[in-house]
C-alpha cells in the first residue's frame, strides 16, 4: 500500500489514496531518473553506431556463406537457377522421400513440381499439420554471416505453427533476399514489423544434458534450402 | 634496448618510491631489489617518508569514507614528485580507476584536478621500466625456469600486456616458462582470501597446480599480494617451485644469484 | 508492497553455502566443464567479430540512454502493444504480478498452463503460487523440466541442470514420465522430452513466457531461444501471457540487430541462437488471440534511483559473467542462494531487495574483472559490487569485527609513525605463530588462510628501516 506522503510525493492522488500500480510505478520511474524528455530524441541520435551496418562482400559471396553455414547445420542446400525452382524442390523432396508438403496460399504456384502434392493450409488443426509430411516456404530476408533464415508470418505466409509442428521444412530463399550483416537483416524487415516474425539458424538444439548438443527437440528436425540465383 | 645504449639516451630521473603498505611490512627485499635496478640504471630513487598506504584495502572493502583521508594524504606525501614508481599494479589500479571515482563524488574541484594532476605521474614498476626509460634489458642474470603469472590488476585495469614477459625474456640465463590458464585469478581479492577462505582456497589450489605444471623454479609477478597467496599455498605442496616479485629478479646479476636463492620467500 | 527475489531472502551466507558445495566434486566437474566449454565458444565466435567492441559500446548506450527515459518508452511500449491487440498490465511487486496471471487464467477457467523459461518468474515465485491457485505450470525448457521433475533448483542463468549429469536425467525421466525403458544416448533422453512436451504443446491453451526484448517503437516482444519450446508456446495456445521485468524494453526496431548479435554470441557461443519470435500484439488466424504483458517493478525502480548501479539493469541475461567468473567456477550457481546467480545475481538480488538481504553476495568475488571483461552491455560489476559494500558499510550492516579491524587499520594507515609503530606490534604478536619466516596457525578469523596457506611472517627490518638504516650508512 502506498503511504499518504509517498502518494503526495508521487503527485497521484485517487479515493482513500489509492494509487493503480500502473501509476505508482511509473511515478516510481521518473522519480528514480528524472524527466528528461526534451532531450531524448537528440540522445537517442547520438548514441554511437560504428558497428558494421553494412556488408562488404558481393551477393554471391553472401550466397557462398549462407551456404556454408546451412550445411554447418546439416541443412540440405540445393543450388538452382530462377526457371530451376521446381526442379529442385523435386530432388530435395525425392531425397528426403517425400511425396506431400503443406503451404501457405501465397506461396508462388511456379515453384512447385507437378509431381507432387501441395496442400493449401486452411483451417487445419494442429493435430492435422502434425500429421502431415512436412511444410514448404518462402522466406523475407536470409542473414548470410549467421545462416539465419527470417520467415515473415503474414496474411498469405505460412502462419507459425505451420513452419513449427511438421518436423521437416523445406524453405526457398532467393539471391536477392541473401544480406550479409544482421543489421542489414532487419533492414529488410521494415514496414512488416508488427507481422509476426521467426529467426530460424539452424534446427532446434539443446545443450542441457552434459553440455553436448543435441539437435532436434521442438520444432522441425529437418531443415532443407533451396538457393535461387 | 641494450643497457649501454640505454644508459647513453637517458639523463638521470628522479624517481620517488611508493612502496605500498604491504610491501614495506612484508616484502621489503622487494623495494630493495627495486632500488637496486633503478640505481643501477642510472637514476637517482627517492623515498617519501611520511608515506603509508593508498587506500585499496579499505576502499575495496566499502569502507570508503576512511579511503578517502588515504588518498587525500597520498596527494600530499607525493606532490612533489615527478615520477612515482610503485612496486604493485593493484595499488596503481586503485589510483588510477578509483582515486578520480572519490575525488569526483566529492564534488571537490581542487581535489579533482590533483587527482588528474597525479595520475599521469604513477606508473607499475614494468610500466615505468618498459614505457618510461624504455628499457627491456636491465643488465639482469638469473638462471633459472620462471613461470609468470598475471595478475587480474595487471591484466584488466592496468593493461600491461606482455611487458612483465618482455623484460624476463631479457634476462641473461633466465628460461621463461608459460603456466596453463595462466588469466585465472589466484583468489587473494583482498579480505576475500579471508572472507571466503574456502573459495579463495579452491582457487588458489587450481592456480598452484597450474604452476606447478609449468615445471618451474620460481613463479613471478608484479604483484606481492598474488605471491602471497599462491606461495603459501605451493609451500604446503611438494614442489620446488618458489615465488618471487618481478623486481627481485631484475635485480640479479652474477654475484647475486646466490644469494636469491636462500634470501626471498614467500612460502 | 514487499519485492521478493525467490528464496533469496532466506538464503544462508554465500560463504556458508559456498563451504558445503565445495565438496560435491560431481557438481564441481560438471560446472567447470560447462563454463569451460562455452567460454571457449564464445571466444572463438567474438574472436570472428572485428566490431564487437563497437557493439559493446552500442548496447551500452542503448540501455543506458533507455534507462534515462524508462517511463517515456514504457509508455509507448504499452500504447503500441495495445493498439496491436495486446493488453499491457503493470504489477509492483511479485504478488501482484502473480495475482494477474491467476487471475488470466482463471478467467479461461483453466487448470493448466505450459511456460517457456524465464528466470523472472522464478524470481516472483510464480510456480508456487499458480500450484496454491489449483493452476498446475508445466516448465517446457529442456532443463527446467529436469528441474522441476528433479524438484530441484536451477543453478545457472542458460544451463540451469548443468548440475546434473546425463544418467541422473535419464534416470529421472524414466521414473517421473512412466518410461519402461530409455536409451543412454543424449539423443534418446532428449526424445523422450519432446514426446512428453508434444502433448502439451499441443492442447493446453495457455501459455506463459518471459521476454528477452520488447520493442517500444513497435510494441512487440522477443523470445531468444534453442529448443523450439519458446515457439511452440508462443504460436500455438489460444492465451499467452508474457511477464517482463521493465528493464527490458530497448527504444526501437532496429535496435534488435545490436542485441541479436551481442546475445547468442556471449550466452550459447553462437552466431545466432536456433530460433527468434519476434510478434506484436494479437495477430487474426495467427497464433494467440489472447495475449498479455505484464510489466514487473518488484524493485528495478530502487536500482534505477542509484545512479552508481542503474547499470545493473542493462543486463541481458546472457550468463557470460557466470561462465567467466573463477568464483563460480567453484560452488556453482546454488551458492548464491538466488535465481540471479554469478557477478550479475551478486549485484541484482541484494539490490532488488534494497539491500536488506543477501548481504554477503557482494562479497563473493575476488574483484578481478573477468566478468566486467566479457559483459556484452559493459556493466562494470566490480564498480559496482564495492558500491554495495560500501552501501553495506554506511548502513552500520558490515560486522563488527571487521569494522574494528578497519578502523585499526585506518589509525595505522593514517600516519608513518603509526604504521611502523601498528608493525612492531605485529612482530610481537606474530612470535607465537612464526617460524623460518613462515606462519603456518593463526587464530580466530585469520585461520581460514592459515588452514591451507602459509603466510610470511613479518621480517625484522621493514623497508623504511632498511632505507633509513642505508641513508645513514651513505652519509656516514
Amino acid at each position: 500500500m502506498v503511504g499518504a506522503a509517498e502518494a503526495g510525493a508521487i503527485g497521484v492522488s485517487g479515493l482513500n489514496g489509492h494509487v493503480s500500480a500502473r501509476a505508482a510505478v511509473l511515478a516510481k520511474v521518473r522519480h528514480a531518473v528524472g524527466d528528461h524528455t526534451p532531450l531524448r530524441e537528440a540522445e537517442y541520435a547520438s548514441i554511437p553506431r560504428e558497428y558494421r551496418r553494412q556488408g562488404g562482400t558481393s551477393r554471391e559471396a553472401a550466397v557462398e556463406l549462407l551456404a556454408g553455414r546451412l550445411r554447418d547445420y546439416e541443412a540440405h542446400v540445393y543450388h538452382c537457377a530462377g526457371h530451376e525452382i521446381a526442379q529442385a524442390i523435386a530432388s530435395a523432396m525425392g531425397e528426403r522421400g517425400k511425396t506431400t508438403l503443406l503451404r501457405a496460399d501465397g506461396l508462388p504456384a511456379e515453384w512447385l513440381p507437378s509431381s507432387f502434392r501441395f496442400p493449401v493450409v486452411d483451417g487445419m488443426s494442429y493435430e492435422e499439420i502434425g500429421l502431415a509430411e512436412g511444410v514448404i516456404t518462402g522466406c523475407v530476408a536470409a542473414i548470410a554471416l549467421t545462416g539465419t533464415i527470417v520467415l515473415r508470418h503474414g496474411p498469405h505466409d505460412s502462419r507459425r505453427a505451420l513452419t513449427l509442428i511438421p518436423d521437416y521444412h523445406l524453405c526457398v530463399v532467393l539471391a536477392e533476399q541473401v544480406v550479409e550483416t544482421v543489421p542489414e537483416g532487419f533492414e529488410r524487415l521494415r514496414g512488416m514489423e508488427t507481422l509476426p516474425l521467426t529467426t530460424v539458424s539452424g534446427p532446434s538444439a539443446t545443450a542441457d544434458i552434459e553440455m553436448t548438443r543435441v539437435k532436434g527437440v521442438h520444432g522441425p528436425r529437418f531443415l532443407d534450402v533451396i538457393l535461387v540465383g | 634496448m641494450s643497457f649501454a645504449a640505454h644508459f647513453a639516451l637517458h639523463w638521470r630521473l628522479r624517481i620517488s618510491l611508493f612502496i605500498t603498505c604491504y610491501n614495506d611490512t612484508l616484502f621489503p627485499q622487494t623495494g630493495q631489489a627495486v632500488v637496486t635496478v633503478l640505481e643501477r640504471l642510472g637514476h637517482t630513487v627517492d623515498f617519501r617518508e611520511t608515506q603509508t598506504c593508498c587506500g585499496q584495502m579499505h576502499y575495496n572493502s566499502g569502507y570508503h569514507a576512511q579511503a578517502f583521508p588515504l588518498m587525500e594524504k597520498f596527494l600530499d606525501d607525493f606532490r612533489e614528485s615527478s615520477v612515482i614508481c610503485v612496486p604493485s599494479s593493484s595499488c596503481v589500479s586503485m589510483i588510477r580507476e578509483h582515486y578520480p571515482v572519490m575525488a569526483e563524488k566529492s564534488g571537490n574541484q581542487e581535489l579533482i584536478r590533483d587527482v588528474n594532476e597525479l595520475l599521469p605521474r604513477v606508473f607499475e614498476f614494468s610500466e615505468l621500466l618498459v614505457d618510461k626509460l624504455g628499457v627491456e634489458d636491465t643488465g639482469s642474470y638469473f638462471p633459472h625456469r620462471v613461470a609468470y603469472h598475471p595478475s587480474c590488476h595487471s591484466l584488466r585495469s592496468l593493461h600491461v600486456g606482455d611487458k612483465p614477459e618482455r623484460l624476463l625474456k631479457s634476462v641473461r640465463g633466465l628460461t621463461y616458462v608459460p603456466i596453463e590458464d595462466a588469466d585465472q585469478c589466484c583468489g587473494f581479492g583482498g579480505t576475500f582470501s579471508v572472507k571466503n577462505a574456502d573459495v579463495s582456497s579452491a582457487m588458489v589450489q587450481e592456480k598452484a597446480r597450474c604452476v606447478i605444471g609449468a615445471d618451474a623454479d620460481y613463479c613471478a609477478a608484479i604483484d606481492n599480494s598474488c605471491l602471497m597467496q599462491i606461495g603459501g599455498a605451493l609451500s604446503r605442496m611438494n614442489t620446488r617451485t618458489r615465488t618471487v616479485h618481478l623486481a627481485e629478479i631484475l635485480a640479479a646479476t652474477e654475484g647475486d644469484a646466490a644469494h636469491l636463492a636462500n634470501g626471498s620467500v614467500h612460502g | 508492497m514487499s519485492v521478493r527475489v525467490g528464496e533469496a531472502a532466506s538464503a544462508p551466507d554465500f560463504a556458508v553455502a559456498a563451504k558445503s558445495l565445495l565438496h560435491n566434486d560431481q557438481l564441481r566437474r560438471n560446472v567447470r566443464r560447462a563454463t569451460e566449454v562455452i567460454r571457449k565458444k564464445r571466444a572463438n565466435v567474438v574472436g570472428e567479430m572485428p566490431d564487437w567492441e563497437s557493439l559493446r559500446q552500442s548496447a551500452e548506450a542503448i540501455k543506458d540512454h533507455t534507462l534515462r527515459h524508462l517511463a517515456y518508452y514504457l509508455e509507448q511500449f504499452e500504447r503500441n502493444c495495445a493498439r496491436a491487440g495486446g493488453k499491457v498490465h503493470w504489477a509492483r511487486d511479485a504478488d501482484e504480478a502473480n495475482a494477474i496471471a491467476i487471475d488470466i487464467i482463471s478467467s479461461h477457467r483453466q487448470k493448466e498452463v505450459i511456460k517457456v523459461k524465464t528466470m523472472t518468474t522464478d524470481e516472483i515465485g510464480m510456480n508456487r503460487a499458480l500450484d496454491a491457485a489449483g493452476i498446475r505450470p508445466y516448465e517446457t525448457d529442456l532443463a527446467d523440466l529436469i528441474v522441476q521433475l528433479g524438484k530441484d533448483k536451477p543453478s545457472h542463468i542458460v544451463v540451469p541442470a548443468l548440475h546434473r549429469n546425463k544418467m541422473e536425467i535419464r534416470e529421472l525421466f524414466m521414473r517421473t514420465m512412466g518410461l519402461g525403458e530409455l536409451g543412454t544416448r543424449p539423443e534418446d533422453i532428449a526424445e523422450a522430452a519432446r514426446l512428453y512436451l508434444r502433448e502439451k504443446f499441443l492442447r493446453v491453451p495457455v501459455a506463459i513466457s518471459g521476454a528477452n526484448f520488447a520493442v517500444a517503437e513497435t510494441g512487440s516482444v522477443v523470445v531468444v531461444e534453442s529448443e523450439g519450446n519458446g515457439r511452440m508456446c508462443v504460436s500455438l495456445p489460444r492465451v499467452l501471457i508474457s511477464v517482463m521485468g521493465i528493464e527490458k524494453i530497448i527504444p526501437r526496431f532496429e535496435d534488435l540487430g545490436v542485441f541479436l548479435q551481442l546475445l547468442p554470441r556471449s550466452a550459447t557461443g553462437e552466431r545466432m541462437n536456433p530460433y527468434n519470435s519476434i510478434w506484436t500484439g494479437v495477430t487474426p488466424g495467427d497464433g494467440p488471440q489472447e495475449f498479455h504483458v505484464i510489466l514487473l517493478d518488484n524493485g528495478r525502480t530502487k536500482v534505477l534511483a542509484d545512479s552508481v548501479s542503474r547499470e545493473t539493469l542493462d543486463c541481458i541475461r546472457c550468463g557470460a559473467c557466470l561462465n567467466a567468473c573463477p568464483v563460480y567456477r567453484q560452488t556453482g550457481g546454488h551458492a548464491y542462494g538466488s535465481i540471479y546467480a554469478g557477478p550479475i545475481g551478486a549485484i541484482l538480488t541484494p539490490q532488488l531487495q534494497s539491500m536488506e538481504h543477501s548481504q554477503t553476495l557482494p562479497y563473493a568475488s575476488s574483484l578481478c574483472g573477468a566478468c566486467y571483461e566479457v559483459c556484452p552491455v559493459k556493466i562494470n560489476i566490480p564498480e559496482i559490487l564495492i558500491h554495495l559494500r560500501n552501501r553495506i558499510v554506511e548502513n552500520g550492516d558490515d560486522p563488527k569485527i571487521e569494522r574494528l579491524g578497519m578502523k585499526m587499520a585506518a589509525w595505522a594507515m593514517g600516519d608513518a609513525t603509526n604504521l611502523a609503530t601498528a608493525r612492531s606490534l605485529g612482530r610481537i604478536a606474530q612470535m607465537p605463530f612464526a617460524s623460518n619466516g613462515a606462519i603456518h596457525n593463526l587464530p580466530g578469523m585469520m585461520s581460514g588462510w592459515t588452514a591451507t596457506r602459509d603466510m610470511p611472517s613479518i621480517p625484522k627490518e621493514s623497508f623504511r628501516q632498511w632505507w633509513g638504516r642505508r641513508k645513514r650508512e651513505q652519509s656516514a
